[in-house]
């Protein structure tokens, strides 16, 4: 059957980690990484990446615009 | 199961094309950015990049200037819609808007504003207000609620010692001029869907001619409140839109 | 031969024409006596209909020179009038005019103070024209007509400057200047200036609305590093160097007088004659009157020191103010004294001559 999927890319370098994606995410897909960016933030990344719909929640809510969506439909 | 491909043909959402790829200086979290972005988003679908001039203002936002791929003049504390006002009545034909925090538009901005919004004139205001003054370090604004902490209210807004807050858009829709006001959010994706919409109706006013469009954003101001930014946005549904409600509050067709 | 335009006119009505004629874009005010015939004059006269100038009553002086600074981003001609209390409400405006290096033009048409003060002429506002008046290190382009004639001339000279060297300029004239009739000859009808124009002329700055062409013009006096920021300050001090060229004075019998009075506009009409009653006496005074009193005309007043000027006086309708320009450019090679008038009272010829003779002659 024929599933509608989603991924994001999200800009590294320029995610301050606020976590406003995470929270706004409908699948919880999303959680703050262990290591930290060059300038010490956590980031915004795929904990679960199955599950990631593309609806573009986070890249909506994104402050700093960091975050790319992409969906396909994948049979 | 497959992975999706990182492809245009599957791209459904991407940093506007008018944003430019400078750093943001706002806080992590901070309503600015999501804001700019939709700013950024409705100029280039009407396709007004061109025609379209922004007024910064003082506050966080002054430097709105770095990040919007057009051009801008940047104001003197408040006096954004003076000038707007002007640069709309000398060039007709093009986008006018402002971009204005509460501190700049609501307190020392009160005149310039009022009466912008009371002649009429075809320009467009974001108002963006999160009851704090953000780049100062978090004073007491015109908005900030009562009870609410601030550097210059630190045990709590007493309307006895610091006044009441009050509510400008409510104000400006019992004027004429002012033919679109409406109170939005960005605190969760439907609420930026839902501005995103509100500021493109704003603009599109502007341009057909039909008087002041304000468009108040009820935003957060995660550091001057001293929260996380997720605990920012949960603390506004709970303390901010109780006494500043989301919606139109007032359309002239 | 085209007829001349002849015609008699109050001082601040014929800004108003002399305005809509050179190609102003926009006016912007609030009314104040002793100027308010400034914006009824033009709203009487409806360019709109015309030449497409906008005029437009703002709720505040504050407002107004904010759609000045506005009209000024956007590579407008644009001016305002106004009275020395709507002066130092406009100081905020001006001061980020200045330091974003925008063009415009201010007429202020001075009454006496401080605060409320008199609504009667004085030249009490030399010091905030020509010193700054807000924050910062700045300077106006400062003009003092005397005359009806010269206040419709200065519309244009001060609209060159202030576009030559995008800087403002402000027209320091004064309740006399502002409410007495004359008769004027005006010039004829200028088009308005297109984007295109300005462009060629004054380069491509305003913010317009951006063509895919070119980088975005962003109109700011804001620059957060310090570094940056004393460049900027020290680019401004060049260009108000630059601008000392523009002097522009007048001698009234300076050759071969051994006392000078200094005086400019409506002051500089009145030392005119004392000028020649001292003569009738046989006594050699002269008049040398700023025409700019930024920048100002500080040469020709050290050559006249040079020369061995025996005394200068400053005659003006203030507690002393431009005497301190005056002793700045005689430095010390001559006594330099000031007689003044205040709170709308104005001198008479004599009343000068009396101070002069008082100061330098009898004195002895």
């Amino acid at each position: 059957m024929a599933k509608i999927k989603g991924t994001i890319v999200i800009d590294r370098e320029r995610c301050k980690g606020c976590g406003v994606c995470i929270a706004s995410c409908p699948c919880d897909v999303l959680s703050l990484s262990s290591e930290v960016n060059s300038k010490g933030y956590p980031v915004a990344q795929m904990a679960n990446p199955d599950a990631c719909i593309g609806c573009a929640s986070c890249a909506v809510i994104c402050p700093d615009s960091v975050i790319t969506v992409y969906r396909q439909k994948i049979n | 199961m497959a992975e999706v491909e990182i492809k245009k043909e599957n791209l459904v959402y991407a940093k506007p094309r008018l944003m430019l790829d400078n750093i943001i200086h706002y806080c992590p979290g901070c309503s600015h950015g999501t804001v700019h972005k939709l700013v950024a988003e409705v100029i280039d679908e009407l396709g007004l990049a061109e025609k379209a001039v922004g007024i910064s203002p003082v506050g966080c936002s002054v430097f709105a200037y770095n990040y919007i791929d057009i051009d801008w003049v940047e104001a003197a504390h408040g006096r954004a819609l003076a000038i707007a006002s002007a640069m709309k009545r000398l060039m007709p034909d093009k986008m006018i808007f402002t971009y204005q925090g509460d501190g700049d538009l609501s307190a020392i901005g009160t005149a310039e504003s009022i009466h912008a919004a009371a002649r009429g004139e075809n320009v467009v205001t974001i108002y963006i207000n999160n009851a704090i003054y953000g780049m100062t370090g978090g004073q007491m604004a015109p908005t900030t609620l009562l009870g609410m902490k601030t550097a210059t209210t630190p045990y709590g807004r007493d309307p006895r010692l610091n006044g009441y807050p009050y509510k400008i858009a409510e104000m400006m829709a019992h004027l004429d001029g002012a033919t679109y006001i409406t109170r939005q959010s960005v605190h969760t994706p439907a609420n930026v869907r839902k501005c995103k919409n509100a500021i493109k109706k704003a603009f599109q006013r502007s341009m057909e001619g039909k008087g002041f469009s304000f468009v108040e954003v009820v935003s957060t101001c995660n550091s001057g409140w001293k929260m996380t930014p997720v605990a920012a946005n949960k603390w506004l549904e709970e303390n901010m839109l109780p006494f500043y409600p989301l919606g139109d509050i007032k359309e002239v067709k | 031969m085209e007829e001349k335009e002849v015609r008699l006119m109050k001082g601040n009505e014929v800004i108003a024409y002399a305005a809509i004629r050179y190609g102003c874009d926009g006016y912007f005010g609030y009314p104040i006596t002793p100027q308010s015939e400034v914006m009824e004059t033009l709203m009487e006269l409806k360019p709109w209909e015309t030449t497409g100038m906008v005029v437009l009553q703002a709720e505040s002086e504050i407002s107004s020179i904010n759609m000045v600074y506005g009209g000024a981003a956007a590579g407008k001609r644009v001016m305002t009038s106004s009275s020395s209390p709507g002066i130092s409400l406009m100081s905020e405006g001006l001061s980020y005019i200045a330091g974003a290096e925008l063009p415009c033009l201010i007429i202020n048409c001075q009454r006496g103070g401080p605060g409320l003060g008199t609504i009667q002429p004085s030249q009490g506002d030399y010091f905030q024209a020509c010193k700054g008046g807000g924050h910062g290190d700045y300077h106006l382009i400062v003009l003092a007509p005397n005359s009806v004639q010269e206040m419709h001339d200065h519309v244009a000279v001060a609209f060159d400057l202030a576009f030559k060297y995008r800087n403002p300029a402000m027209i320091l004239a004064d309740g006399v200047i502002g409410q007495m009739m004359e008769k004027v000859v005006l010039s004829p009808q200028r088009p308005r200036l297109t984007d295109k124009e300005v462009r060629e002329r004054y380069g491509s700055w305003a913010a317009i609305g951006k063509p895919a062409s070119r980088e975005r013009n962003i109109v700011t006096s804001l620059e957060l590093q310090s570094e940056k920021m004393e460049i900027k300050n020290k680019d401004l001090q060049a260009k108000y160097k630059a601008m000392e060229q523009e002097v522009m004075y007048e001698e009234i019998e300076c050759d071969d007088a051994e006392y000078v009075i200094v005086a400019f506009g409506s002051s500089a009409r009145i030392c005119s004659a004392t000028v020649e009653m001292a003569r009738q006496e046989g006594l050699k005074v002269g008049l040398l009157r700023p025409i700019t009193l930024y920048p100002f005309p500080s040469k020709p007043l050290a050559a006249l020191a040079e020369r061995g000027v025996k005394g200068f006086l400053s005659a003006e309708l203030n507690a002393g103010q431009m005497v301190e320009d005056v002793r700045l450019a005689v430095n010390g090679k001559a006594p330099v004294e000031h007689y003044g008038r205040q709170g709308g009272m104005i001198f008479n010829p004599d009343e000068v001559l009396a101070a002069l003779k008082e100061k330098f002659i009898h004195k002895n």
